[in-house]
């Protein structure tokens, strides 16, 4: 199982999942994912994303609210 | 041994595409949905960037549709493709520059390519006849199952009962008996199914979900490609397009300001890539320059973003001027009194 990291910083939903969706499709199950957002909707948008698609949402959350920055950990799910 | 017939469902994230995939599932049809976007999606953009938008929910329409249903949604990146689409359509412009069928036709088209990759048997969508003055039209319903290609393998469930037959109601996939007969702008029968099938929340989208049928953001875009002097467009035009007001005091350049806080930083992202100007001596917003400045310009820059701080009616305002690939230096401008500034100037 490998942890990969996504920067999806400084573009706008639905960009943030659409990158999230694409990497995610490559990746084996188990494996883990970060994915950083500047865009607050993200925060709704990925985890929305994931349990429609069966991946499992580890952490979700604002990590710098000047910034808006979010960090949304992902363990991909069998596909 | 019954085959599991499958359909794609476009899904907007408004009522109709919803009750249409609903239909779909009730009558035992597996679903997936699928969701283009395309760069002019209202979804999001704006309350992402504007402050004053923050009480709004931030979700994404189609995934919570997707969600609400129980199906998997696939987001498709279509930007690169859909210029083609903006820039020559072939059955022209609405009101504003939106290639409504044109649009719906790509959108159809590549559905069903998705349908061919991925085994599924065929498409679905919200559409009712009349609904739309371009796009769901009767005599125009008929051009987008031709030119998408997907002929009779695309289905309106909200108005089967008074189009031709498709190959899933002939093939009996599909009871057209239990399909709807809608017809026209009304929303009465689309709220009256949605009860009856237990939808109590949905999006009723102000405006529509697509920033081209909007006439303040087709006249930017339209003074956009005149200045360029060609139709072309990148995403950060279009994306720049929503945000901030826009002042063209000279063919050369134009102004985007930021209106709020939101905004000023959305605007900030692009400091790199245009001459700016920031505040000094009050708050003010951000101003990006699109564009070259002649001898002169930066003054009429410099005033105008003057006008839009709190300094607006001193004698003179100080702003720090960054000059895209060169040099920042301070200057000290009388802002624009709101009779100096040419209704024109503003697009």
């Amino acid at each position: 199982m490998t942890h990969h990291k996504l920067d999806a910083r400084n573009i706008l939903c639905p960009l943030p999942v659409i990158r999230t969706q694409n990497l995610v499709l490559t990746l084996p199950p188990g494996d883990t994912l970060d994915v950083s957002c500047t865009d607050p909707g993200a925060l709704c948008d990925i985890p929305a994303w994931c349990r429609i698609n069966g991946h499992t949402i580890v952490e979700a959350r604002v990590t710098n609210p000047d910034t808006n920055e979010v960090l949304i950990s992902i363990r991909v799910g069998k596909k | 041994m019954t085959i599991q017939r499958k359909a794609v469902s476009l899904i907007s994230g408004g009522l109709d595409s919803m009750l249409a995939t609903q239909a779909m599932l009730d009558q035992g049809i597996h679903v997936e949905g699928i969701n283009f976007y395309t760069g002019f999606c209202v979804e999001g953009h704006t309350h992402a960037i504007r402050k004053q938008d923050k009480a709004k929910p931030k979700r994404n329409n189609a995934l919570w549709v997707a969600e609400q249903l129980g199906i998997k949604l696939h987001i498709i990146d279509v930007i690169e493709e859909y210029k083609d689409v903006v820039i020559n359509p072939s059955h022209g412009y609405g009101s504003n520059l939106n290639p409504c069928l044109d649009c719906k036709c790509f959108m159809v088209k590549k559905a069903h390519q998705w349908m061919d990759e991925n085994g599924f048997d065929f498409i679905i969508t919200g559409e009712v006849v009349g609904q739309r003055p371009m796009s769901q039209r009767r005599d125009t319903m008929p051009v987008i199952q031709r030119e998408s290609g997907a002929e009779d393998r695309l289905l309106r469930p909200l108005c089967a009962k008074i189009l031709p037959e498709t190959l899933p109601e002939r093939e009996g996939w599909v009871n057209r008996e239990a399909l709807f007969a809608f017809n026209g702008r009304g929303r009465r029968p689309q709220i009256a199914l949605a009860g009856q099938m237990g939808i109590a929340d949905f999006a009723q989208p102000a405006g529509g979900c697509c920033f081209l049928t909007d006439a303040a953001y087709s006249n930017k875009l339209a003074d956009l490609w005149t200045t360029r002097g060609e139709r072309i467009y990148e995403l950060d035009d279009i994306m720049l397009l929503k945000v901030g007001r826009h002042l063209r005091p000279r063919p050369h350049f134009k102004l985007i300001v930021g209106r709020e806080e939101g905004e000023n930083r959305f605007l900030e992202g692009y400091r790199k890539q245009f001459t700016h100007i920031i505040p000094v001596s009050h708050l003010g917003p951000l101003v990006l320059i699109d564009g070259d400045l002649n001898t002169g310009d930066l003054e009429i820059a410099a005033r105008l973003a003057a006008r839009y701080g709190q300094g607006k009616n001193e004698a003179s305002v100080r702003l720090e001027a960054h000059i895209k690939d060169g040099d920042n230096f301070e200057m000290d401008v009388r802002p624009y009194q709101v009779d100096e500034i040419p209704v024109e100037w503003h697009l």
